[in-house]
């Protein structure tokens, strides 16, 4: 196992390299990071000149992404446009674990802006994703042993509801509902901006009052796909013949259905969870968004858009190399979930 | 000996897109307490299905009891509750299935599977449960059970894990073992030592049996009685020695006729029934095997005839469910 875990991390080396490479070429070449360089008024000529050189903009791509790789403080950079190289360069480079500096954000090392955003994503993806998984499991296994029952097309009806929705409908319905029209009616209502408020300050029960909503229309949406996949894998499970078996044994329902069945369910519900536990470092573009989350999707977004290369570079990364940790983590699930697997 | 399990008048259907399905219409039998009864017939004749009902194993909907009882120890198992029911499968009436490869649980051990019977149905704690376990292992002619039950059964053969069901249904000490053709899905070899086992296993804990099986082969040294079933309706009962000596009803006939026999000459094509068994979407009306039978007589497309003890030795039980005397094709 141990073999297994190294070789696979081996060869996750050279598949990082060539994202990188790939992301580089397309996010240099998705806009111009000195139009605005992150202001409200275009760039200046004369500055455009002096702002390319000292950003490095004025090398080739292939340079650039070197650069970005292993650093230029081997070398010497013309600063002033003279034509001589004289000052040092700065970058230690991604591998020696610098990501650089935001170009918009004023020389901001790339992983403090990071590090800035992803303890509020994490904090509220990984709550939604709780909440979607242990009501899934209630919703799917209760589906699945009442196949077709009242309560199975009811839950059915409003999975199909939930999964069709666009998120950002959810979220302004639930503002809608429980912000505007609660505090109308004179209802407690619930706030739909920010993590807290400013006024009462960043405690936990302002943090927990601001993250019901984007919460709520996170897990509403995902809630959908998950049951049902949950659903139609313990159908599948429960017409096993080792059920039967279970079954014939006078084992309790409650055993059939949590140790045998739920088990064998679990292999295909690990490898969907294990496939989007990565994108919870991405953050929820659209949800944070509309309810003012200081999250990674909304620095995502916003330096996208201003082309700020090294930034979306560390964001892309982290989300790169998290997918390849958590598709390692599944894989040793799988052996620990099914003893007929084993890597050896 | 006692009677132990009384079956009267079980009717099963199954209620699907097409329409109604008739599996079982109207069977009724006794088992003695230590007997060992074959019902044989073939493919989707209702004779897993009728036995699946009395352990409450057939998913209603869409399945329906239709009507009948199954008396064991005095309570109508069709009637029990789920709970009730909870307390008579695996410990009073255990079953083993056809396909070993697919019974057990992937993802759980051996020893687990044996064991969870042990802990909830006699109370035993988990080191006692593990001792009893490889002591059954050992029973069913598994060497080494103590090292074996951290196994999981994708390391068993599909012998082996046929055996592991039988310890696993023998655990609790049932009086009644249901076996659903367990034999089936083995090679021919394996086959035997299975029977071998399970004769050995009765002789040593006195349950009685129910086999299932569609090889009247097999049934010859096995069984103290048989029951032919044919579209979901018992057609001939006997003692084994009787149902071979002097089958009394045509389709029993056919199926010994259909055997391969060693004293024949090898180039003579097997005989075969004709026609085909009947759809059982339309409801039975007539004796079901007259559209096949060689001896049809008006009577039998109209009258369904019902199982009456026949031929001069009433006493001994044989009884057929037929119009006419197989021996002298006259009416009876």
């Amino acid at each position: 196992m141990t073999r297994y875990v190294i070789r696979r991390l081996l060869q996750a080396i050279p598949l990082l390299l060539f994202i990188s490479m790939v992301l580089f070429v397309l996010m240099r070449n998705i806009g111009d990071p000195l139009a605005t360089m992150g202001g409200r008024r275009v760039t200046r000529s004369s500055d455009r000149e002096r702002l390319t050189r000292q950003l490095g903009l004025d090398k080739p791509l292939y340079v650039q992404y070197f650069y970005w790789l292993i650093g230029n403080d081997w070398t010497k950079m013309d600063l002033d446009g003279d034509g001589v190289a004289e000052t040092p360069g700065r970058m230690r480079g991604v591998l020696r674990g610098d990501f650089g500096t935001s170009l918009v954000n004023r020389g901001k090392p790339v992983l403090e802006v990071i590090w800035e955003r992803l303890p509020n994503t994490l904090l509220l993806m990984i709550t939604s994703e709780v909440v979607v998984i242990l009501c899934a499991l209630v919703v799917g296994v209760y589906s699945a042993l009442r196949q077709y029952s009242l309560t199975d097309q009811i839950v059915t009806t409003i999975s199909f509801f939930g999964y069709s929705l666009p998120i950002f409908f959810i979220a302004l319905l639930s503002i809608y509902i429980f912000a505007v029209n609660f505090k109308r009616w004179g209802l407690p209502y619930l706030p739909a901006v920010g993590m807290f408020d400013p006024q009462v300050g960043k405690t936990p029960s302002q943090v927990i009052l601001h993250m019901v909503l984007p919460v709520f229309s996170l897990s509403f949406i995902y809630l959908a796909a998950y049951s049902r996949y949950i659903r139609s894998t313990m159908l599948e499970v429960l017409s096993q013949d080792y059920i039967r078996t279970a079954k014939s044994k006078g084992l309790p329902r409650r055993t059939i259905i949590f140790l045998h069945a739920l088990k064998n369910a679990a292999l295909p519900i690990v490898t969907v969870v294990g496939l989007d536990l990565p994108f919870l470092l991405a953050g929820a573009v659209v949800t944070e968004r509309i309810f003012a989350w200081p999250g990674m999707g909304r620095l995502f977004l916003d330096h996208v858009s201003r082309a700020d290369t090294p930034v979306v570079m560390g964001i892309l990364m982290l989300i790169s190399i998290a997918v390849i940790v958590f598709q390692l983590i599944t894989d040793i699930m799988y052996a620990w979930l099914d003893p007929r697997i084993r890597y050896d | 000996m006692g009677t132990l399990l009384k079956v009267t008048d079980l009717e099963i259907r199954f209620h699907i897109p097409e329409g109604v399905v008739y599996a079982v219409n109207g069977i009724s039998y006794i088992i003695a307490e230590g007997e060992t009864l074959a019902i044989v017939g073939e493919s989707g004749c209702g004779k897993s299905v009728s036995m699946m009902s009395i352990l409450g194993l057939i998913p209603i909907p869409p399945g329906e009891i239709a009507g009948g009882s199954a008396v064991y120890q005095g309570r109508d198992l069709l009637q029990l509750s789920d709970v009730e029911m909870e307390h008579v499968r695996g410990t009073d009436i255990s079953m083993v299935f056809q396909e070993p490869m697919t019974a057990l649980n992937p993802v759980l051990t051996i020893g687990r599977q044996i064991t969870e019977s042990l802990t909830t149905h006699l109370g035993m704690n988990d080191r006692q449960a593990e001792e009893r376990a490889a002591q059954l292992l050992e029973a069913v002619g598994i060497p080494d059970g103590v090292r074996r039950l951290g196994d999981y059964p994708h390391q068993f053969s599909g012998g082996m894990r046929q055996r592991v069901m039988i310890a696993i249904a023998l655990s609790c000490n049932p009086s009644l073992l249901i076996a659903d053709e367990p034999t089936t899905a083995l090679d021919v070899t394996i086959q035997a030592q299975i029977v071998e086992l399970v004769i050995q296993l009765r002789e040593q804990l006195g349950m009685a049996i129910i086999w299932i099986t569609h090889d009247l082969g097999v049934v010859a040294g096995l069984a103290d009685r048989v029951i032919v079933m044919y579209a979901g309706y018992i057609v001939e009962e006997a003692e084994v020695d009787s149902l071979y000596n002097d089958p009394r009803h045509p389709y029993t006939l056919a199926l010994l006729a259909a055997l391969p026999r060693a004293d024949r000459r090898r180039d003579r094509r097997l005989a075969s029934i004709p026609g085909a068994p009947p759809n059982l979407l339309i409801k039975p009306q007539g004796c079901p095997f007259a559209p096949r039978c060689q001896f049809v007589l008006d009577r039998c497309w109209s009258d369904t005839p019902v199982l009456t003890p026949t031929g001069s030795d009433h006493g001994n039980g044989h009884r057929a469910a037929c119009w006419v005397n197989v021996k002298t094709g006259a009416p009876r």
